[in-house]
């Protein structure tokens, strides 16, 4: 057998997480059950807004199987929700309690909770608990005057701000000032797996355990335990299948406490599984701002300065990302852009609607959207075109890294490589973009309403700052790697195992990803923001290369070589000058380096190690994304006709994956833009609580998407010069098509709000008529 | 609550149960004959994750009770390999990557499954359609249809 | 998301069925055919029967036939059963040209063409489909037997002129006669989702020029209903596009659509005009 060693990073290989999942062999959450497990239901507020009186629970008790209800009284020892990165003080009064007191502030807010032998039964019982609530005037509009939460408390919790420049003067001498007006509707994650939370108490080694666990456990049992006042180390989080996370699944809920107290308090297993419509009323929704935008250019198009006021809703109350996405929505909005100077002020308020918090690229959907169509606009504004005004404003390769006085996450703005204008050539040809346009004029002065747009962006990823694993050889060659990453269904074991196989030499197939276990490995930074990859597989980078420093230096001894000698491959030693002759396998050398062995000599048992990564700065991948579109000016929908994404991802561990991220946000990107959207009435009455009203994207609406995936600029921040792939497909969907749009319509400044229905887009067309002096 | 007796064949198993009448069909495979492999997305039949196949139809078992299946023979995704070698169709979603989380997969599958029992010369056209009953939230669906396709032609071969 | 409890009934024979919802007057009783409608409707709770009556057991309401020019569709007969049993004539085409808009196919296995009509969905396709061809339902309770003319069958959203005793046991479709051209045309932001508003248009050509036109407009107002207005415009004239702007305005004259937060009544209004005028161009090629 000849030996060779073969690149496994960069490869498309087939993912080691598939087999069981296709055999229907997957364990989510709800999969799980424990011997004598009671199951858990939330009794909400059908209410947005109102003073809760009182709370009748007899009927309910006296209901066969049912084994107790709690309201808030029962927990009053148990504080409100925290913060994931620990106190904020300013934020601190706004927190929302486990179960509501005193006040509801949104439709579904849980007020008392059911416990049940049967999760029927417990829904029976949660129908006949009766709450008294005198109803209060609600707060739907975050651009509304602010109203009060509580007692001297304003539902304007915050405003935050960030910028630099002399905003004023630019604006003063201005060749020309643009300014938008523009809204992002309400849409989210929304993962086909609901969320399931399972509380478990060990009483013989007081050990409390969370199962259902997903995107960051460590953090989240920091937070629980601070919460419930237990140590870390007699809480444990476990993370299963996850059906989908995009931001919003993994922060902790009431429901996530409640399972934890009840099964400390009842003493038996507690199961609690979300349906659809609990989830399409309670889980974190996001995105919903309204922006005010005006930008200072000079003569030929430059960007002197940006005014970006915005109104944040944040729904009835912070959830544990705090003020994130307002401070994104401020620090990333420049993109891929120079300029001279910039204020940005962000009205964070609080309205009797759902709760929001992070989703797949959050602050950067919003502000490419924003972003986007106020380069647009000036470009109509001096006669340029679309493809100029971007051109002279771009941050040039030769200027990498480049820095700018504003922070993303609280780590300062610092771009570390790109070449944004090329990757702009490489996709203009790709669309071969002048003849494009004669066609698509050709066809629109035949009557059709066809049109092209686009949008560039940046994203980020990768923010540290350190993360850690552990890889181990046992005696059969099996080789693990103990992470403290999360799986969200993204393809982490793959992507970490093809890191991991690579480097040690491994077989990849043989390589077992363990994520998402506390009691496991003490530290983790779980999978959110696009950092997985980044930060957990070069910490397995630097792990794994040790152990191949072992197996290196104890094989030698073994086969009477140098360790420079030799090579390991899909889990053999071998002497690089005779492939073809001994070899020893992998696991034969974990058995020479046991505890007990001889060969071992004075080395350490053993043939693992551990390894740390640390990051200074986020890195910063970035794209661009081309749309075609089709308007059908009887029914105001679009269609599209073509797309293009590229997007350079610095170095690409399987490009497949890297692709599969791109598509499956691109159709997430497309539900914000023209499909999917939270509706509430006037009383705060969500509207939106079934997937007949919530409208996701199917095949038929997702259009074939060509991708074009560069790896022009590896990031100098890693030794695997690797970035985040996770955003890229969502983040400027909306930014690009609504470019697109109006283009289609030939006049910028129509689309002022996504998603574009197409009633909105009907209008846009009858406004248009109007403006032409048309009859609508 | 009083119980209805149900009998049904589930994976080549017969099952000799009873249940509630209320209980939906996904959740007697689930709980009572604890087959997960069928999930629950939405439970008012618009997602088509549970969707499985009741005597040689596709269906979506959150809008079937239990006692609806009195008699019946029921496949799962777990029908589809068994313990052995994967199904064609299991086989194209691996090597398409026509799957990420997998919640949506074995519904997927199992429609796929049925579609292409029912006709296997579908169109693309017609694939398109009828795979638009399912939803998926990660994948944004291009390599579900391809390994559609793809698992097509590999029933087609497997059968020759 | 789960059922409240019921108690279950499983008849053999129409005449159990029909006493048993005479039995059961006072609480509550459904019936469940397909139950595509009804189980989601449970899901949610929103619909809480105190007993179900299966009527799946009931052989007799499995006909499809068709005798005196008049198609015949019994209550258990589901969606798929109208393409996979060969429905003749013009009608017949119809109906399989209706049908793959209803839903998806794993709700068409199940869902029953009856069951749609008692279900009574301002947007249901069959509804739009018994109101444009003027059906006949055919309603039983335990005192007996009746018919009832679609155009007072359909009195609401979900509502209509069936009595808590009564099955809807068969509708009864007229068979169009040769040469007669139709056409269905709707829109709705997804595939297979309920239609924001449908058309169906029928008309023969005799010499050139319309005659017995019919075009049936759905899920615009609260229950489908054939448009005289529209009908009159067309009657006695020459196809032309002009002609069939002039039916959708007239349509659109007509219609007195619904509204809600997402869809205005005017958007609806335009919709109907524009699917008709679509749909009659469609049937003249």
């Amino acid at each position: 057998m000849t030996e060779t060693r073969q690149p496994i990073i960069g490869q498309s290989l087939t993912r080691l997480e598939d087999p069981p999942l296709v055999r229907g062999k997957g364990r989510f959450v709800a999969d799980v059950s424990f011997p004598h497990q009671l199951h858990m239901r939330v009794v909400r507020s059908p209410l947005a807004h109102g003073r809760l009186l009182g709370i009748r629970i007899k009927a309910a008790l006296a209901l066969k199987g049912v084994h107790a209800i709690w309201t808030a009284q029962d927990i009053a020892d148990i504080g409100p929700i925290d913060f994931r990165e620990g106190k904020i003080e300013k934020l601190e009064p706004y927190r929302q309690p486990v179960l509501a007191q005193d006040y509801v502030r949104y439709v579904g807010e849980p007020v008392a909770v059911v416990f049940a032998e049967d999760a029927y039964v417990a829904e029976d019982a949660a129908d006949l608990v009766e709450l008294d609530i005198e109803e209060l005037p609600v707060i739907v509009e975050a651009d509304a005057p602010p109203g009060v939460f509580a007692p001297g408390l304003s539902t304007e919790a915050a405003i935050v701000t960030q910028g630099f420049g002399d905003v004023e003067g630019a604006f003063a001498s201005a060749h020309a000032i643009i300014s938008l007006d523009l809204q992002m509707g309400r849409h989210s994650g929304v993962p086909l797996e609901t969320r399931g939370a399972i509380g478990l108490y060990d009483s013989a080694r007081d050990v409390l355990e969370l199962h259902g666990a997903a995107k960051v456990p460590h953090k989240n049992r920091e937070s629980l335990a601070r919460m419930l006042g237990r140590t870390t180390t007699t809480l444990h989080l476990f993370e299963y299948h996850v059906g989908g996370g995009f931001g919003i699944r993994g922060e902790i809920y009431p429901e996530d406490i409640l399972v934890l107290v009840a099964a400390l308090r009842l003493e038996r297993p507690v199961k609690w599984i979300e349906d659809r419509r609990e989830h399409l009323m309670c889980a974190n929704q996001s995105r919903q701002q309204r922006h005010l935008i005006s930008a200072a250019v000079d003569a030929q198009g430059r960007l002197l300065a940006i005014r970006n006021e915005f109104y944040h809703d944040q729904g009835a109350y912070p959830r544990t990302h705090a003020l994130r996405i307002a401070e994104t929505t401020c620090g990333i909005l420049p993109g891929p852009y120079h300029l001279g100077a910039y204020s940005a002020t962000g009205y964070y308020r609080l309205t009797n609607k759902t709760p929001c918090a992070t989703y797949r690229a959050p602050g950067r959907y919003e502000t490419n959207f924003v972003r986007e169509r106020l380069l647009d606009a000036i470009a109509e504004r001096l006669g340029m075109s679309r493809v100029d005004v971007r051109r002279i404003n771009l941050i040039k390769k030769e200027e990498m890294p480049y820095a700018r006085p504003l922070s993303v996450l609280e780590d300062d703005v610092s771009y570390d490589s790109g070449d944004y204008e090329g990757l702009l050539d490489q996709s203009l040809k790709a669309m071969d973009w002048d003849a494009l346009q004669e066609s698509l004029k050709a066809r629109r002065a035949k009557g059709e309403i066809v049109g092209a747009g686009f949008a560039l962006f940046i994203e980020k990823s990768g923010l540290g700052p350190t993360d850690g694993a552990h890889v181990n050889v046992d005696t059969d060659g099996v080789v693990e790697v103990l992470t403290g990453g999360a799986s969200v269904g993204q393809g982490f074991e793959t992507v970490v195992g093809q890191v991991c196989a690579d480097i040690l030499g491994a077989d990849y197939r043989k390589v077992r990803v363990v994520h998402g276990r506390t009691e496991r490995i003490e530290f983790g930074i779980g999978a959110h923001a696009s950092r997985a990859t980044v930060m957990t597989a070069n910490a397995v980078a630097v792990a794994a290369a040790k152990v191949r420093a072992k197996a290196l230096d104890m094989a030698a001894e073994l086969m009477q070589a140098q360790p420079g000698d030799l090579d390991i491959a899909n889990g053999l030693v071998f002497r690089r000058d005779a492939p073809h002759g001994p070899s020893m396998k992998l696991g034969a050398v974990a058995s020479a380096l046991r505890p007990m062995a001889k060969t071992r000599g004075a080395r350490e048992p053993g043939l693992s190690a551990d390894g740390w990564f640390e990051s200074e700065h986020q890195v910063y991948p970035y794209g661009n994304q081309f749309a075609v579109v089709k308007i059908d000016p009887a029914t105001g929908a679009i269609a599209i006709e073509r797309y293009l994404i590229a997007y350079d991802i610095g170095k690409a561990i399987n490009p497949m994956l890297v692709r599969g991220q791109i598509l499956g946000g691109f159709a997430q990107g497309l539900g914000g833009a023209i499909y999917e959207e939270f509706l509430y009435d006037e009383r705060g009455e969500p509207l939106s609580v079934s997937f007949a009203d919530y409208l996701m994207p199917t095949l038929s609406e997702t259009p074939d998407v060509e991708v074009l995936l560069t790896e022009d600029a590896p990031s100098p921040r890693n030794p695997l010069g690797i970035k985040g792939a996770g955003e890229s497909g969502i983040a400027p969907v909306g930014a690009a098509i609504a470019s697109a749009v109006e283009d289609a319509l030939q006049c910028t400044g129509l689309v002022r709000q996504l998603p574009l229905t197409p009633q909105r887009v009907k209008a846009m067309l009858k406004e248009l008529q109007s403006r032409r002096g048309l009859p609508a | 609550m009083s119980k209805t007796p149900l009998h049904f064949t589930l994976n080549g198993r017969a099952f000799d149960l009873e249940v509630e009448p209320r209980r939906t069909l996904i959740d007697v495979i689930r709980d009572d004959c604890g087959f997960t492999g069928t999930h629950a997305g939405c439970e008012h039949g618009v997602c088509g994750a549970c969707t499985i196949i009741v005597n040689g139809e596709t269906v979506r078992s959150c809008l079937m009770f239990g006692f609806q299946a009195e008699g019946a023979t029921i496949r799962t995704v777990e029908s589809l390999s068994q313990g052995g070698p994967l199904h064609p169709l299991q086989e194209a979603f691996v090597e398409h990557h026509a799957l990420q989380c997998g919640f949506c997969t074995p519904g997927f599958l199992m429609l796929a499954v049925g579609l292409l029992e029912e006709n296997p010369d579908m169109d693309e056209a017609a694939m398109r359609d009828a795979l638009s009953s399912n939803l998926c939230r990660c994948t944004g669906y291009e390599n579900i249809l391809k390994a559609v396709k793809d698992g097509a032609q590999r029933m087609k071969a497997s059968h020759d | 998301m789960k059922p409240a409890p019921f108690t279950l009934h499983r008849p053999a024979t129409l005449a159990q069925a029909t006493a048993l919802l005479h039995d059961l007057a006072d609480e509550d009783a459904r019936l469940i055919a397909g139950g595509q409608s009804l189980a989601p409707m449970m899901a949610f709770r929103l619909a809480r029967p105190g007993h179900l009556i299966d009527l799946n057991g009931v052989g007799e309401l499995a006909h499809l036939c068709e005798s005196g020019g008049m198609i015949e569709i019994g209550a258990l007969i589901r969606h798929v059963d109208i393409a996979r049993r060969a429905i003749p004539g013009v009608t017949g085409a119809l109906l399989r040209a209706v049908l793959p808009h209803i839903a998806h196919h794993p709700i068409r296995t199940r869902g029953t063409f009856c069951g749609s009509l008692a279900h009574a969905d301002p947007a249901s396709e069959w509804c739009l489909t018994a109101a444009t061809l003027d059906a006949t339902l055919v309603a039983h309770s335990a005192s007996g037997r009746r018919e009832i003319a679609a155009r007072d069958y359909f009195e609401g959203a979900m509502a209509t002129a069936l009595r808590a005793d009564e099955v809807l046991s068969s509708v009864r479709l007229p068979q169009l006669p040769e040469g007669a051209r139709f056409a269905f045309h709707e829109f709705s932001r997804r595939s297979g989702d309920f239609a924001i508003a449908a058309a169906l248009v029928i008309f023969e050509l005799r010499d050139g020029l319309i005659a017995q036109a019919r075009i049936g407009i759905g899920g615009a107002e609260d229950r489908p209903r054939r448009i005289s207005e529209a009908e009159a415009v067309l009657n006695g004239r020459k196809p032309s596009p002009e002609l069939f702007v002039e039916a959708g305005a007239a349509v659109a004259a007509a219609l007195c659509p619904m509204e809600d937060i997402s869809t205005s009544a005017a958007y609806r209004r335009e919709l109907a005009a524009t699917l008709t005028e679509r749909a009659l161009e469609e049937a003249a090629r």
